[in-house]
C-alpha cells in the first residue's frame, strides 16, 4: 500500500531505553501540508518520536513511512527531513550565512544555487541583517530564525521542530508562534512540532496529538480536543477543567451536592464529568437545571478575566472582570448540560 | 581613596581590596621574581660572557658563543650545533604529532565510558607519572636490546643487521618521548571531548553531512581548546627533553637538552650552555607565537 505523496505515517513504533518504555506501539498519520503538534508533559515520549522520524534514534519496532518509502532504517543524512533543535545547535565557528548554507554544501550543490537559495531563506526569515555574524552574537529570537532558515533552505518534505520556543521569553514566543504559522501556510510544508506548552500547541496546529507515558491519549483538532477531552488527563493537561466525581444509575447522574443533567448517558456507574471554567455560568437566581448554590471562597484577578473559586466542590468559575462579586458572597452557578463532558474513564 | 565598594556581596573599600590582593598574590610574585625572572636574566647575561681556561666565567662581553652556535668555531665552519637544534625541533614536532594521533581517539574512548570506568582509565593514563622517568627509560633499553623479541623480529624481517638492537637510536628516542609526553596530551583533550555538545553532531548529520564534514564542523572546532593545550603541553617539554634522548639516543642522537646539560656539566662551559639555553627559549617562543597566530587566523576565517 503506497501512501499519498508527502504523507508521513508512523506505524506501531515502539522504543525502550533500558527498563523505560519511551514509546508503546504509537501510530499516527500526518497529511502533506499539515501542521501537527505532539504535546505532553516531559518524559511522555514526544521528543523520542520525532528523533525516530529524523533518524537520530532507531525504533525497536514499527515503521516510519514517508510518501511511499519506508525510511525506518534510512540514516539521518539520507532522509528528506530536517530538524530545528531545541537549543538550535548552530555551528559556533560558522557565520549565520555559512550555517544556513551547510546542508546545501553537504549535498554539493553548485555555488550559484547555494548562494541564491541561502539569500532567499535569509530573506524569508528577515535575517539578512545579521548574516555575517556568529551565533554567539545573536539574540535568542535571531538564533531561532537562523535555525529555521538552516532547516528550511533544504526544502525538506517534513520539518521537525523540537521545542523550538522553549528558550524564548513569553512575548517573543507569542510572536514566533504567529510567524511559524504564517511560514507554514506560505510554504505549504508539513510541520511536526513537539512542545510541552499546550497553549502553543492550540494556537499553531491543525491537529494535535496529546501524549502520555509513551502513548497517544487523544488526537484531533485543537477545538475537538479542548471541547471534548476523552479522559481526565487530557481534560487537565489541555486548558483548565473542573472535574466533578459523580455516580450514575438508571440515567440519573448524582454529584455530591445534587442531581445533574447531561446530554449523553455515562457508560459507567462511577466516573468523572468535566466542565471548562468559562462554561460555568454565574447566575443571580436559581437556574432551571444543574444549579448550585455556593459561596465565593477566593477571587483571582487575571486582567482579561476573573476566576472565582466557589464552595462546595471547589468549582472554578471564569467570568468578566466587571462582575460585581466579592469573596464571601453567596452565588448561584449553572453547569449547562451541553458543556458537561462525560469522560470515558 | 577609601571609597566604599561592594565586592561580590562583601562591603569593603578599594584600599582594603588592594592590600588584600597584594598580600595574597605577593608570595607567588616574589617567588617568581627571585627564583625565575632574576636567574633567567643572569643566564641571558651569561650567554654573552667568556669561559676562562679553568671553566670559570669571565665577565667580558663577547658574541663568540653565538658565532660558535652558528658553526664558526676554532676550526672551519661546521653545522654540528645547528644540526642538533634542527633535530630537536624535528623530534619535538614528531613527538607532538604522534602524541596527538594517539591521544585524540583515546580521549573519545575514555569519554564514552561510564563514570566509574572513566576514572579508572584516567588513572591508568597517569600511571607513568608514578614511575621515575629514568626507570622507564631503562625499561625501554632492556626491551629494545639486541636479543629481545622486537629487535629479533626486525632482524628476521631484514630491517636490522644481525646482533644489533633497536636501541640506541631514533626509534628508541621517539618511543621514550611519546611514552613520557602522552598523558600531557590525553588529559586536556579528554577535558574538551567530555564536554562535547553532541547535538552539533546530530545537526550536521541532519543536514546531510558525510563523515568527514561532521568531524570538520561539529567535532574538531569543539575540541580546538583541548588540542591547543595538548600541543603546548607536549611540544615544550619535548623541546627541552634531555633524560630520554640521553639514555635512549646514544652519542649520535644528541638533542639540544643534552647539549645544554653537557655544557653545564662535563664541559664546564657555562657561557656557551647559557647561549644554547637562550636559543632554545627563543625557538620555543617563536614556535608558540607562530602557532598562536595561526590559531587566531583560523578563528577569524
Amino acid at each position: 500500500m503506497s501512501g499519498e505523496q508527502g504523507e508521513l505515517r508512523v506505524e506501531g513504533v515502539s522504543k525502550r531505553f533500558g527498563e523505560v518504555a519511551a514509546l508503546c506501539d504509537v501510530s499516527l498519520a500526518v497529511a502533506r501540508g499539515e501542521f501537527v503538534t505532539l504535546v505532553g508533559p516531559s518524559g511522555c515520549g514526544k521528543t523520542t518520536l520525532i528523533r525516530i522520524i529524523a533518524g537520530l534514534e532507531l525504533a525497536d519496532g514499527g515503521r516510519v513511512v514517508l510518501g511511499s518509502a519506508d525510511i525506518t532504517r534510512l540514516p539521518a543524512h539520507r532522509r528528506p527531513v530536517n530538524t530545528v533543535f531545541q537549543d538550535y545547535a548552530l555551528f559556533p565557528h560558522l557565520s549565520v550565512r555559512e550555517n544556513v548554507a551547510f546542508g546545501l554544501r553537504s549535498r554539493k550543490r553548485p555555488p550559484e544555487e547555494v548562494e541564491r537559495r541561502v539569500a532567499a531563506a535569509l530573506e524569508m526569515l528577515q535575517s539578512e541583517g545579521f548574516a555575517q555574524r556568529r551565533p554567539h552574537q545573536l539574540s535568542g529570537g535571531q538564533k531561532q530564525r537562523v535555525a529555521l532558515a538552516r532547516a528550511l533552505v533544504n526544502e525538506p518534505e517534513v520539518l521537525l521542530l523540537d521545542e523550538p520556543m522553549s528558550a524564548l521569553d513569553a512575548k517573543l514566543r507569542a510572536e514566533v508562534r504567529l510567524e511559524l504559522r504564517r511560514l507554514q501556510r506560505q510554504l505549504g510544508k508539513t510541520f511536526l512540532l513537539v512542545t510541552h506548552d499546550q497553549d502553543e500547541a492550540m494556537t499553531v496546529s491543525d491537529r494535535i496529538f496529546v501524549m502520555r507515558d509513551g502513548r497517544i491519549e487523544q488526537a484531533g483538532t485543537p477545538a475537538e480536543v479542548y471541547e471534548h477531552p476523552r479522559n481526565r488527563f487530557v481534560a487537565e493537561f489541555v486548558g483548565a477543567a473542573n472535574l466533578i466525581p459523580v455516580t450514575a444509575s438508571d440515567g440519573a447522574v448524582q454529584a455530591a451536592w445534587g442531581q445533574l443533567t447531561t446530554l449523553c448517558r455515562p457508560p459507567w456507574q462511577e466516573g468523572i464529568l468535566a466542565i471548562r471554567p468559562e462554561r460555568v455560568r454565574l447566575c443571580t437566581q436559581e437556574p432551571a437545571a444543574n444549579g448550585l448554590r455556593g459561596r465565593v471562597r477566593e477571587l483571582i484577578y487575571c486582567g482579561a478575566h476573573v476566576d472565582l473559586l466557589v464552595e462546595p466542590a471547589s468549582l472554578r468559575v471564569r467570568c468578566a472582570p466587571s462582575a460585581a462579586v466579592q469573596v464571601g458572597d453567596e452565588v448561584w452557578v449553572e453547569l449547562p448540560p451541553e458543556h458537561l463532558e462525560v469522560l470515558s474513564e | 581613596m577609601s571609597r566604599l565598594v561592594i565586592w561580590y556581596g562583601q562591603l569593603t573599600t578599594r584600599r582594603r581590596l588592594w592590600t588584600k590582593g597584594a598580600l595574597l598574590a605577593g608570595g607567588a610574585a616574589l617567588w617568581l621574581l627571585a627564583f625565575l625572572l632574576l636567574p633567567a636574566l643572569v643566564m641571558a647575561a651569561l650567554g654573552f660572557t667568556k669561559r676562562g681556561p679553568y671553566g670559570e666565567v669571565q665577565w667580558q662581553f663577547t658574541l663568540e658563543n653565538f658565532r660558535r652556535l652558528l658553526g664558526y668555531g676554532l676550526m672551519e665552519w661546521s653545522a654540528d650545533y645547528l644540526l642538533i637544534l634542527g633535530r630537536s625541533i624535528w623530534v619535538a614536532l614528531v613527538t607532538t604529532v604522534l602524541c596527538l594521533l594517539l591521544a585524540y581517539p583515546l580521549a573519545f574512548f575514555i569519554a564514552g565510558r561510564s563514570r566509574r570506568t572513566r576514572a579508572a582509565l584516567l588513572g591508568l593514563v597517569m600511571v607513568p607519572f608514578c614511575t621515575n622517568l629514568v626507570i622507564r627509560a631503562y625499561g625501554w633499553m632492556l626491551l629494545l636490546g639486541h636479543q629481545m623479541p622486537p629487535a629479533r623480529l626486525a632482524q628476521l624481517a631484514g630491517f636490522l643487521p644481525p646482533d644489533t638492537g633497536l636501541y640506541p637510536g631514533a626509534l628508541a628516542v621517539f618511543l621514550g618521548m611519546v611514552t613520557s609526553d602522552l598523558p600531557f596530551a590525553v588529559l586536556p583533550l579528554y577535558t574538551s571531548v567530555e564536554r562535547l555538545d553532541w547535538s552539533l553532531v546530530e545537526a550536521a548529520r541532519d543536514l546531510y553531512a558525510p563523515r568527514r564534514r561532521v568531524f570538520l564542523h561539529a567535532i574538531l572546532p569543539q575540541t580546538l581548546p583541548g588540542l591547543t593545550a595538548a600541543i603546548i603541553l607536549t611540544f615544550i617539554p619535548a623541546m627541552g627533553a634531555f633524560v630520554v634522548p640521553d639514555l635512549l639516543g646514544g652519542a649520535k642522537y644528541m638533542l639540544v637538552g643534552n647539549l645544554i646539560q653537557q655544557q653545564f656539566g662535563a664541559s664546564r662551559d657555562w657561557p656557551f650552555g647559557a647561549t644554547v639555553s637562550l636559543a632554545l627559549l627563543v625557538l620555543t617562543l617563536i614556535g608558540l607565537f607562530l602557532f598562536r597566530g595561526r590559531e587566531g587566523a583560523g578563528e577569524r576565517g
